[in-house]
């Protein structure tokens, strides 16, 4: 054929032979007129490509044909073909509506093929969780959401960002960005209800263009805040948003003095509204949801009061019940170090850890720790956090209970006597299947944890002054040398002899079966069990594995998967296959009969470790909160007596605020992913014995 | 048997010469001083890198004495602390171990992370530690009383997770206990500069890199940065380095090696720096 370009009608005759079923076919006039200009050799090509395309979705074959003229001039026709398969691909895979997105993205896939890549949340989430949590000192969560922005104990982040042209930018952008939200919560903008402020505009154009005049003054205030504490974070800010709109410049030099606060801005604010001015395009700056964050804050405001009112009040004597008279009792906050100092006739007392962390939260958040929160608390007892729960069915005992214990209640300072009646069941076998996957999925991890634990048993010990033995005791040598020559009787015991160490160590594992382990933090429970099991099994220590979960304490529930008698088999295997999500977590009560299990170990060293998503809880409210985390630290310390050392291994992130109380300093983990389960859980149990 | 048969070598002490460098952060000082006038042995308690064996050496310079430090591990034997018979050519001394030694000399014997010695190890402080004041040496058949300048003091790391690694109640139960913590800010920043000779704002920048550290603790991280750390970053800072590379050589790589928390150490010290 001749080089002619097709006309038109050709080309709409050509088209569509192969786009008739598209729902857009009617306008192939229109994409003819378009592909007419191009010279022949494209042409065939783009036809080429898109009958091609048509024979898997029509409606994407059509799209490709009208944006080719703009991807031509963009893509050779190699990459051209790849920005095709990559289309049909997310087809398969998503549909329609995401493969439309994608064709669309030239840039995006642009991008993606020169290897400067977008970033996605997913990569930087750990990460970032871990690089907030630094910086603020206080739980602060990180999530993906649909823009970036934060009510003050979550900050949302968009789950791609591909606002700078390389992968490694876009990183730091989400760095940025989190760091922005994060200096939201650090450097006041919540202080002040930011609700009241905006009822000034009432019609929601206005209100939405004060909202990002807002956000765009706070950016400008906020960036030189974090400049002053963390250069560079400063630096990073300042390379990522670059200058800021001219439309700021007359509040710039106040918004970044050294006391502007969030009173500043808002005058900047009111400035700029009442000038009329079109706020700045937002491009780099986070939005604000001041209804949701105002309410956050002022939760975690009165959650974090009680904790230090109730700490302050313990100290004090008053321990939240009684109204003991102040015999010359202060507490008062220390401005230079930003600690809680309390005094009880002249004596400095520390307050516990919950209470510091309270009150740094409080500054945090206020700037001071209101007055109210250092008087000692009332007799109001307070729950911290009262989450509806599903009706439970009634239980009605078949049997009676294998076992009864006591429980501890603190408003009383006084156990109830056979409070709780514990039924021991066996887990209900599974059919083995995750455990053959789980050891073919970790078996390199598997084989590591192996060795390593080999190398823990492997640890020889010397014993001197044995009577025989395959290497001379200098020590006893020169002794028995000088015992003759001064005339006494040289022992014969001049050996050294190798042994192996003996461990004399029992352990119990005990899992958290409550409903909140459902999905996969059961499923990485149970990983952790079985890389635990293989790894055990080669240290040769005793070990046991119990579940437990219930419903109120007529029904605690312990399920038995692996005894200290019963032997690493294909019964123990199935049984941590059936391992599954059941009800709530009193967590006393299984401390207690686990303890009482251990104890039976003639073994010189126990150890109960603890897997959990969470903190004691059981249905009602009566469990909840202050009670249950009283009850469990109670069961730990008669434990402690009986000689048992506990271990709690959680992945409830805000575990680190009641779990020193709980389990005592230096006693817990808490992972920051629960994908981190299985690997972490046997290694932890190694470094613990150690 | 005598126990004047053989020749005994007794390690010379002296005291130190010049005062090291100590921040007092709470009336610790005063306490030790009480302590020391009472006779009365003295445990501390804190993280690692916190002060404790500078605090050790700073009150020896203070009360005029000697100090004898043992740094504890799994395999030191009685005899490592007491002392040993020794054959030299056809003669045999009796070496005075550090104890001894330090008992003989009414020094300060320190020893350091207390909870790493074995078990029986331990016991032969006991007689020492209460108001029998004296230290049996078995193998010489002699009970050595203690004059009045001696003082014991033993350290252990509480942090420390090991079941088998646990101070005993009848050891711990003989001692005052003075609790360290990291310094407040403004206490650790003056350390931080006047150790590492560097200026007091580098100084605060790395005291808030400690702090960010420290939030890390129980989530990934074991220990927070300790002031020792600190000091050795500074240190670095001050022969030249440049402040971030300093802070990640001393303080983000000495932490882990975790590579997912190295790189969030890393984010941190270049938040700071």
């Amino acid at each position: 054929m001749a080089e002619r370009k097709l006309f038109a009608d050709e080309l709409a005759e050509i088209l569509d032979a192969f786009l008739f079923a598209s729902p857009s076919h009617r306008s192939i006039e229109r994409l003819a007129e378009m592909l007419e200009p191009l010279p022949r050799r494209q042409q065939e090509f783009v036809l080429r490509v898109s009958r091609g395309a048509a024979k898997t979705n029509t409606e994407i074959a059509y799209l490709i044909a009208t944006l080719s003229i703009d991807a031509l001039g963009r893509l050779d026709e190699k990459a051209f073909e790849d920005w095709v398969i990559a289309g049909l691909d997310v087809f398969d895979k998503k549909g329609l509506r995401a493969a439309v997105e994608t064709l669309r993205d030239i840039d995006g896939f642009l991008a993606m093929r020169e290897g400067r890549l977008h970033a996605s949340f997913a990569e930087v989430e750990q990460r970032l969780a871990r690089f907030v949590l630094g910086l603020s000192g206080r739980p602060l969560a990180i999530k993906s959401g649909a823009y970036p922005w934060t009510d003050t104990e979550t900050i949302f982040l968009p789950e791609r960002l591909a606002y700078f042209a390389t992968a490694e930018e876009n990183r730091r952008f989400y760095q940025g960005l989190a760091v922005q939200l994060w200096a939201q919560t650090r450097y006041g903008t919540f202080n002040v209800d930011l609700e009241e402020v905006l009822a000034a505009w009432p019609e929601p154009i206005e209100r939405g263009q004060a909202l990002i005049w807002l956000a765009h003054l706070e950016a400008v205030r906020l960036a030189a805040c974090v400049a002053r504490d963390l250069p560079g974070l400063g630096v990073l800010l300042a390379g990522l948003c670059g200058a800021w709109p001219t439309e700021l410049q007359p509040a710039i030099a106040e918004l970044q003095a050294a006391d502007a606060d969030i009173a500043c801005t808002l005058r900047w604010l009111e400035h700029f509204m009442a000038a009329g001015a079109v706020p700045p395009v937002p491009t780099f700056v986070g939005r604000l949801e001041p209804r949701i964050a105002g309410r956050v804050r002022a939760e975690r405001i009165q959650r974090d009061t009680e904790t230090v009112k109730k700490a302050i009040g313990a100290l004090k004597g008053a321990g939240g019940t009684r109204n003991a008279p102040p015999n010359d009792f202060s507490a008062a906050l220390n401005q230079e170090t930003g600690e809680i100092e309390v005094r009880i006739d002249g004596q400095a007392v520390k307050l516990p850890d919950d209470a510091r962390a309270a009150a740094q939260s409080l500054l945090q958040d206020l700037g001071q720790v209101p007055p109210e929160a250092l008087s000692p608390a009332g007799a109001a007892p307070w729950t911290p956090d009262d989450r509806p729960k599903p009706d439970a069915p009634l239980m009605s005992g078949t049997r009676p209970p294998d076992f009864r214990y006591d429980e501890w209640d603190y408003h009383r300072n006084a156990y109830r006597r056979d409070w709780c009646h514990v039924y021991v069941t066996d887990v209900k076998p599974g059919e083995g299947a995750f455990v053959s996957a789980t050891k073919v999925r970790y078996a390199p991890f598997i084989h590591q944890l192996k060795r390593r634990f080999e190398a823990v048993r492997g640890e020889d010990r010397i014993l001197g002054r044995q009577p025989e033995g395959e290497d001379i005791d200098l020590d006893a040598l020169v002794e028995a040398v000088n015992d003759r020559k001064s005339g006494a009787e040289p022992s014969s015991r001049l050996f050294c002899r190798r042994v192996r160490n003996e461990r004399s160590l029992a352990a119990m594992f005990m899992i958290d079966m409550s409903g909140s382990t459902k999905g996969w933090v059961n499923d990485a429970e149970r990983e952790a069990l079985v890389m635990l099991c293989e790894a055990l099994e080669k240290l040769g220590d005793a070990y046991a594995i119990y579940g437990f979960s219930g419903w109120t304490r007529t029904r605690c529930d312990i399920y038995r998967i692996k005894g200290f008698t019963d032997a690493y088999d294909e019964a123990v295997r199935a049984r941590i296959d059936g391992i599954e999500a059941k009800d709530y977590t009193r967590m006393g009560v299984a401390i207690r009969h686990l303890s009482h299990l251990l104890n039976a170990q003639p073994a010189r060293h126990k150890l109960l470790v603890t897997l959990s998503d969470g903190r004691p809880d059981d249905f009602g409210d009566e469990y909840r909160g202050t009670y249950g985390v009283e009850d469990t630290r109670r069961a730990l310390q008669e434990a402690r007596e009986q000689g048992i050392r506990s271990y709690c291994i959680t992945i409830d992130r805000q575990g680190a605020d009641y779990l020193k109380h709980m389990m005592g300093p230096a006693s817990y983990t808490v992972l920051d992913d629960v994908k981190k389960l299985p690997l972490k859980v046997a290694d932890i149990y190694r470094k613990l014995t150690a | 048997m005598t126990t004047t048969a053989f020749r005994t070598i007794t390690p010379e002490l002296e005291s130190l010469a010049t005062e090291p460098y100590y921040q007092p952060v709470a009336a610790e000082v005063a306490l030790f001083e009480a302590a020391a006038q009472k006779r009365l042995p003295v445990l501390l308690k804190g993280p690692t890198g916190c002060g404790k064996t500078r605090f050790v050496e700073y009150m020896a310079w203070k009360l005029k004495r000697p100090l004898v430090t043992v740094a504890c591990h799994d395999d030191l034997t009685t005899a490592d602390l007491v002392g040993r018979y020794l054959i030299i050519g056809d003669e045999t001394i009796w070496l005075d171990g550090p104890l001894t030694a330090a008992v003989r000399a009414g020094a300060i014997c320190y020893l350091d992370e207390i909870v790493e010695a074995r078990k029986d190890t331990t016991v032969v402080i006991h007689p020492l530690a209460d108001s029998r004041r004296a230290l049996a040496v078995d193998k010489r058949g002699e009970l050595i009383p203690a004059p009045p300048g001696f003082m014991l003091v033993i350290s252990y790391n509480p942090g420390y997770q090991s079941v088998l690694k646990e101070i005993k109640p009848s050891t711990r139960q003989r001692f005052v206990a003075l609790e360290f913590d990291y310094p407040h800010a403004e206490v650790e920043t003056q350390i931080v500069a006047t150790e590492g000779g560097i200026d007091a704002d580098t100084a605060k920048k790395l005291v808030k890199l400690g702090e960010l550290t420290r939030n890390l603790k129980g989530a990934g991280l074991d220990e927070g940065a300790s002031t020792r750390l600190l000091v050795h970053a500074a240190q670095l800072i001050g022969a030249g380095m440049a402040p971030g590379v300093a802070s990640t050589a001393a303080v983000a790589r000495a932490l882990t090696d975790d590579p997912d928390m190295t790189q969030t150490l890393d984010d941190l010290v270049r938040a700071v720096f």
